[in-house]
């Protein structure tokens, strides 16, 4: 069970830093401070953040920026890296156009 | 920590959150929320296609839904603090056959008795509200006060702002039981054995409903249902309306961001078979078949590129519509479930409900018909 509230008490109000502009996710222009800040509004996980800034939601799918965000959050939350857990892969492991994936199993536009 | 308060609420989904934020707005800041898992919104709050619509519902659902988008949904952005993205631009529930127009035109016979404004629009017409669908499409209704927002900020908002009113809330607390003290419900237990304990017990854990409602001898009829979805890249803006079809083959829109996002079916979903349904892993029929029924409307996305599929499931009631309200046989115990795949647009409307019962307030509108113990013997 985690105390959102304890928690955030524990590691103390957001302070700035100096690469707090430093672009995290490319794909879809996320910052460092972006997501320190984040982590002090009660956002945990990497499945709340990627909801919340979109971290790792565009075309790469997190395959560029998920160990940097989830190392950034895990020391914003002054916890060890693997307290946070990575987000769930899923399919297409590559982007693919509709008209190719709607040939898959049959249908009439095969 | 904190472990009594005046409102348990179990369940950390839209509903939930919703439900605290409204409290607290009120009031009542001594409120604690319990999430089974470790993530808000980790249910059908964050998996499912952001229609905020009104048109198409059961017409026991639509006065809660009509007053959501007439005085709750217009300012949400500005009272979370969080960019919600709700746009009210339309939707169009799509036709292609005289079987399906004869559907619409019930649907949107129904809807207007209850004071809904849904009107049948021509071939002609649907081009001209979006010319990028399909010439096959010989008709559709119209509802164009219905609308979409993004669930997954419109979920943290809620929870965000209610973190900041005070309201407490607890990850990865799954709830095993509810106890009554002395004839009322007030103490929920949780599988490690901890207990909380208040004087009202909001019960909005979706599907899970069912099990922990059971431990207090209420029962709520619901299954559980798959559904699946997938997000194309960003595309150039094109349309701001919500799209459906009469057949239900598919449903969605284009996000702000410009990523189209998409709803639908392979057909096997009520035969599921995953032996952990917290696996939720999506069926390898689906996304191709969801990609082909897209394309069967919107014939121009056939280039847009798939990045991501996804699947929750949605707790689905007996007779379609949710339970939401005080149970007779648990005083104490408020339900908030069932919502059947389209609890995202009543959400704001029904967290505010959630906390006028809780301070004894007659509701904005009248909920009798959603009452959770509604089941009588039919044979």
């Amino acid at each position: 069970m985690i105390d959102i509230r304890q928690k955030l008490d524990e590691i103390g109000p957001f302070v700035p830093g100096a690469d707090d502009g430093l672009l995290v996710c490319r794909c879809e222009e996320v910052t460092k401070g972006e997501i320190r800040r984040a982590v002090h509004e009660g956002i945990f996980t990497i499945e709340e953040m990627r909801r919340y800034l979109r971290n790792g939601m565009g075309l790469c799918q997190g395959q560029t920026c998920s160990r940097l965000v989830k190392s950034i959050m895990a020391a914003e939350l002054k916890e060890a890296p693997d307290y946070v857990e990575p987000a769930s892969a899923r399919a297409p492991m590559r982007p693919i156009e509709m008209e190719i994936l709607g040939k898959d199993q049959g249908g009439k536009h095969e | 920590m904190n472990k009594t308060a005046d409102v348990i609420i179990i369940g950390g989904g839209i509903v939930g959150c919703a439900a605290a934020y409204y409290l607290a707005k009120s009031g009542t800041k001594n409120v604690i929320v319990l999430e089974s898992t470790k993530s808000i919104g980790h249910g059908g709050s964050c998996r499912n296609g952001g229609g905020v619509r009104q048109s198409g519902r059961d017409v026991r659902e639509l006065p809660y839904a009509m007053y959501g988008i007439e005085h709750l949904w217009p300012t949400l952005s500005e009272e979370l603090g969080v960019d919600v993205e709700y746009t009210q631009k339309g939707n169009l529930r799509l036709g292609k056959t005289e079987a399906h127009l004869k559907k619409l035109q019930t649907l949107a016979d129904n809807a207007k008795k209850v004071g809904l404004g849904v009107e049948m629009v021509d071939a002609k017409e649907v081009q001209e509200i979006c010319p990028y669908l399909s010439k096959e499409i010989i008709g559709a209704s119209w509802c164009p006060t219905d609308g979409h927002a993004n669930p997954l900020t419109t979920t943290l908002g809620y929870y965000k702002r209610s973190l900041e009113l005070g309201v407490s809330y607890y990850t990865d607390a799954k709830v095993a039981s509810l106890k009554k003290i002395r004839g009322k419900v007030r103490q929920v237990i949780l599988i490690d054995g901890t207990v909380f304990e208040g004087e009202q017990v909001i019960l909005a854990a979706g599907y899970e409903s069912r099990a922990i409602a059971r431990t207090v001898g209420v029962d709520l009829p619901m299954t559980r249902l798959i559904d699946e979805m997938f997000v194309t890249e960003m595309q150039p803006h094109m349309f701001d309306i919500m799209l459906g079809t009469a057949a239900a083959d598919f449903y969605g829109h284009q996000a702000h961001h410009g990523s189209f996002v998409f709803g639908s079916e392979c057909g096997y979903e009520e035969v599921t078979d995953m032996d952990d349904p917290s696996k939720l892993y999506t069926n390898s029929m689906t996304l191709s078949a969801s990609c082909r029924a897209v394309m069967d409307y919107v014939p121009c996305l056939k280039d847009a590129k798939v990045v991501r599929s996804w699947c929750g499931w949605l707790d689905n009631a007996f007779d379609g519509v949710p339970f939401i309200g005080p149970c007779l046989d648990a005083e104490g115990l408020i339900v908030a479930c069932g919502f059947t795949g389209h609890g995202f647009g009543t959400a704001p409307a029904v967290g505010l409900m959630l906390s006028q019962m809780v301070h004894g307030e007659k509701t904005v509108v009248d909920l009798s018909a959603l009452a959770p113990n509604r089941f009588m013997p039919n044979k």
